[in-house]
């Protein structure tokens, strides 16, 4: 299988302006004169001497990336926000110029970046899927022929004849989803459209791209925040951070990887806590999560195995027996969802060292995803000793939970259990 | 399957494929010129007789004011059909100027999301403004039939000016375009352009009454050649075509297309990042 696309080195650069600090007085003939010799250097498209540049800063959006995909590939790119899968993607597409580096690229490439471009409201779906198929890239014979094919995928024969800005979202993602499928190019490249569209649609887009994957050994390059569809979909996995490969492996590792900080940022230190109450004799320090191999994450899966550290002190020399920890788990409405505590749980701890970590290990959290507020106590009953409200934020996110690869719907409640149908 | 063609990207490259996509990409040109005739029709009630107003409109008031009033020489032709012939061309430069000039920026959203190439986007806002001329033209021939005017012979040649007025105003219109991505001032700047060339091209006026120590400026207008080869070619040999002045025109058209072109493309790689 021979190399589609060969990336190498490749890096983009943009130029940010900064105000400048100081605005000394500057005399205004100096300043058209210089303004003046700019803009002929500008209009030329010659450099503009340094001097003049002191509030300009490079930008590097991309650095060092390289990476290879073979025929037939489905390749997954994934990173934080910011970290330069869509400018990889844009350079991909041949819409911006690389400033360093290379790509090689053999085939026709069609780019979903964005869903309906060169949609024009006014048009109706007839003429916006012959405008669009144009766009993208379609001879008007090839969109006549497959004209019929593309209305079936996006369902919206009966609204053909009416403006696009008449259609609901819905329709209007799934009839640009549709011309875009049937562009027959050898490598589609998608950018993160499919998050808007029902689950039924999302389903229909995964299929179809499987099948031109494997059915036409077609290449694709996916970039979603979805990691369910990323895992269903994807062979492989490249995980940019901060404009760089970080790592390229199979998607279960990779999206562990991305799960898991840098540097440990994700302790928090709360000396200065709100809602904070108690006599202190025993002090949270600070909370942070670990998963079951005890390596710090700052964002739980629904279903997995997290634990969560609590940093303590003793005040005084001594060593509390039978304290009673706790830890609240709220959701952004403030509603209680679940409480865990060693009083009830069953774990009593006798001699406390004076400073140490209280682990609470939940070994499958049913949260479903979205981001929780925790509160901690420790005390006795009737003593409060620290008790902290919002003492941290827990982010959960789905690693396609029901192993479906399909995003259960946003509403299904504040948690989510395992569970399976049958007919009887 | 379809071709196995490797195409490479790298920093200042693009130039190699670039005229090979112009071709496979050529329908591009009509549906980008279909769209917005059919958007500009889909929203009004008198689309289609705008293109027939304005420039009757326009003629009106020439001949009041500078036929009637000024009473400017017209060689023994109906002022209203002489004024009419070199309104032709300079609508469509006028026209072709203004459109493409914020055409790039009007497809701004395209430029960011779809690869293709961008010489296509002025280029089918000239060729909106020539389906206007074609309306336009035959309004001229109601013109010419109303006054019973019947052109010669040389109305054959009105091909090649017509030729001359689409590379002048697309050469104009890659040079705007482009500068308006990067300095939106230029936005302002074709409105103005444009009232002033009205009265400084031989629309209201026939060449012949510019002075001769004035022929080197006046001719240094690139519109002028074509205008004059436009009358010429449909009122006849009332209105002569100064050679050495048409000639000088020509080859300015010629400058500003080629420089056109190369600033476009110069400037082209850097659309996606600034528009």
């Amino acid at each position: 299988m021979s190399n589609v696309i060969t990336v190498e080195n490749l890096g983009k650069k943009y130029l940010l302006k900064h105000r400048s600090r100081q605005d000394s007085y500057v005399a205004l003939r100096d300043v058209m004169s210089e303004g003046a010799k700019n803009m002929g250097r500008r209009l030329l498209g010659r450099a503009v001497p340094a001097g003049s540049r002191a509030d300009q800063e490079d930008f590097w959006a991309l650095r060092g990336v390289s990476f290879e995909v073979k025929q037939g590939d489905r390749v997954g790119i994934i990173g934080r926000n910011g970290a330069g899968k869509s400018t990889l993607l844009k350079i991909l597409s041949r819409i911006t110029e690389p400033s360093t580096g290379s790509v090689r690229i053999r085939g026709r490439v069609a780019s979903l970046l964005e869903v309906g471009t060169g949609f024009h409201p006014e048009l109706t779906g007839r003429e916006n899927i012959f405008l669009n198929g144009a766009i993208l890239g379609m001879a008007r014979a090839e969109i006549r022929k497959k004209f019929d094919e593309i209305v079936d995928f996006a369902e919206v024969e009966k609204f053909l004849d009416t403006p696009v800005k008449r259609f609901s979202s819905g329709m209007y993602v799934r009839l640009a989803f549709a011309v875009a499928a049937h562009l027959e190019p050898e490598i589609l490249i998608v950018d993160e459209v499919l998050a808007v569209g029902d689950a039924q649609f999302q389903k229909k887009c995964m299929c179809k791209m499987e099948d031109v994957s494997a059915k036409e050994g077609r290449t694709i390059l996916f970039v979603s925040h979805n990691m369910g569809a990323v895992k269903n979909l994807c062979e492989r996995v490249v995980l940019l951070n901060r404009g760089a490969v970080e790592a390229i492996g199979s998607p279960a590792d990779i999206i562990q990887k991305y799960m898991t900080p840098e540097i440990s940022t994700s302790e928090l230190s709360f000396e200065n806590a709100f809602d904070r109450t108690g006599d202190k004799s025993v002090s949270f320090t600070s909370v942070s999560y670990v998963d079951e191999h005890m390596r710090p994450v700052q964002v739980a899966c629904t279903g997995m195995a997290i634990g969560i550290v609590l940093d303590y002190e003793v005040a005084a020399h001594a060593n509390y027996s039978g304290l009673s920890f706790e830890v609240g788990f709220y959701n952004l409405s403030g509603e209680l969802i679940f409480l865990c505590g060693n009083s009830f749980s069953g774990q009593a701890f006798d001699n406390l060292p004076v400073k140490g970590k209280m682990y609470c290990w939940i070994p499958s959290i049913s949260l479903a995803p979205g981001l929780y507020s925790l509160n901690i106590y420790c005390g006795y009953p009737g003593q409060t000793m620290d008790w902290i409200q919002n003492a941290s934020h827990l982010r959960v996110i789905d690693a396609d939970f029901f192993e479906t690869g399909k995003t259960p719907p946003n509403n299904a409640g504040m948690v989510w259990v395992p569970h399976h149908w049958e007919v009887g | 399957m379809t071709e196995q063609q490797e195409i490479i990207i790298k920093p200042g490259m693009g130039a190699l494929h670039y005229w090979r996509d112009l071709w496979r990409y050529r329908e591009l040109f009509f549906f980008l010129a279909w769209r917005d005739i059919l958007v500009r029709y889909k929203q009004t009630a008198i689309g289609v007789a705008w293109s027939v107003i304005r420039p009757l409109a326009t003629m009106l008031v020439f001949t009041v004011v500078f036929g009637r009033l000024a009473k400017l020489p017209s060689n023994g032709v109906p002022y209203p059909v002489m004024v009419y012939a070199a309104m032709l061309p300079w609508q469509f430069f006028a026209n072709s100027l203004a459109e493409s000039s914020n055409s790039l920026i009007d497809n701004a959203n395209l430029l960011t999301k779809v690869y293709f190439p961008r010489l296509i986007v002025p280029a089918s806002a000239v060729i909106v403004c020539l389906v206007d001329f074609s309306i336009s033209c035959v309004v001229l021939a109601g013109v010419m039939a109303w006054y019973h005017f019947v052109p010669d012979l040389k109305v054959l040649l009105l091909p090649a000016f017509l030729l001359m007025a689409l590379l002048a105003s697309f050469g104009a219109g890659l040079w705007l375009s482009a500068l308006n991505v990067k300095y939106r001032d230029f936005r302002y700047v074709v409105p103005f352009l444009v009232q002033f060339g009205l009265y400084v091209s031989p629309v209201g006026f026939s060449s012949s009454i510019v002075p001769e120590s004035w022929r080197f400026f006046y001719f240094l207008n690139p519109v002028v050649g074509v205008i004059d080869g436009f009358r010429w070619a449909i009122l006849g040999d009332a209105f002569p075509v100064n050679w050495p002045g048409f000639l000088l025109s020509s080859v300015l058209v010629l400058l500003i297309l080629a420089g056109g072109v190369w600033y476009f493309r110069r400037m082209e790689r850097t659309f996606a990042d600034v528009a």
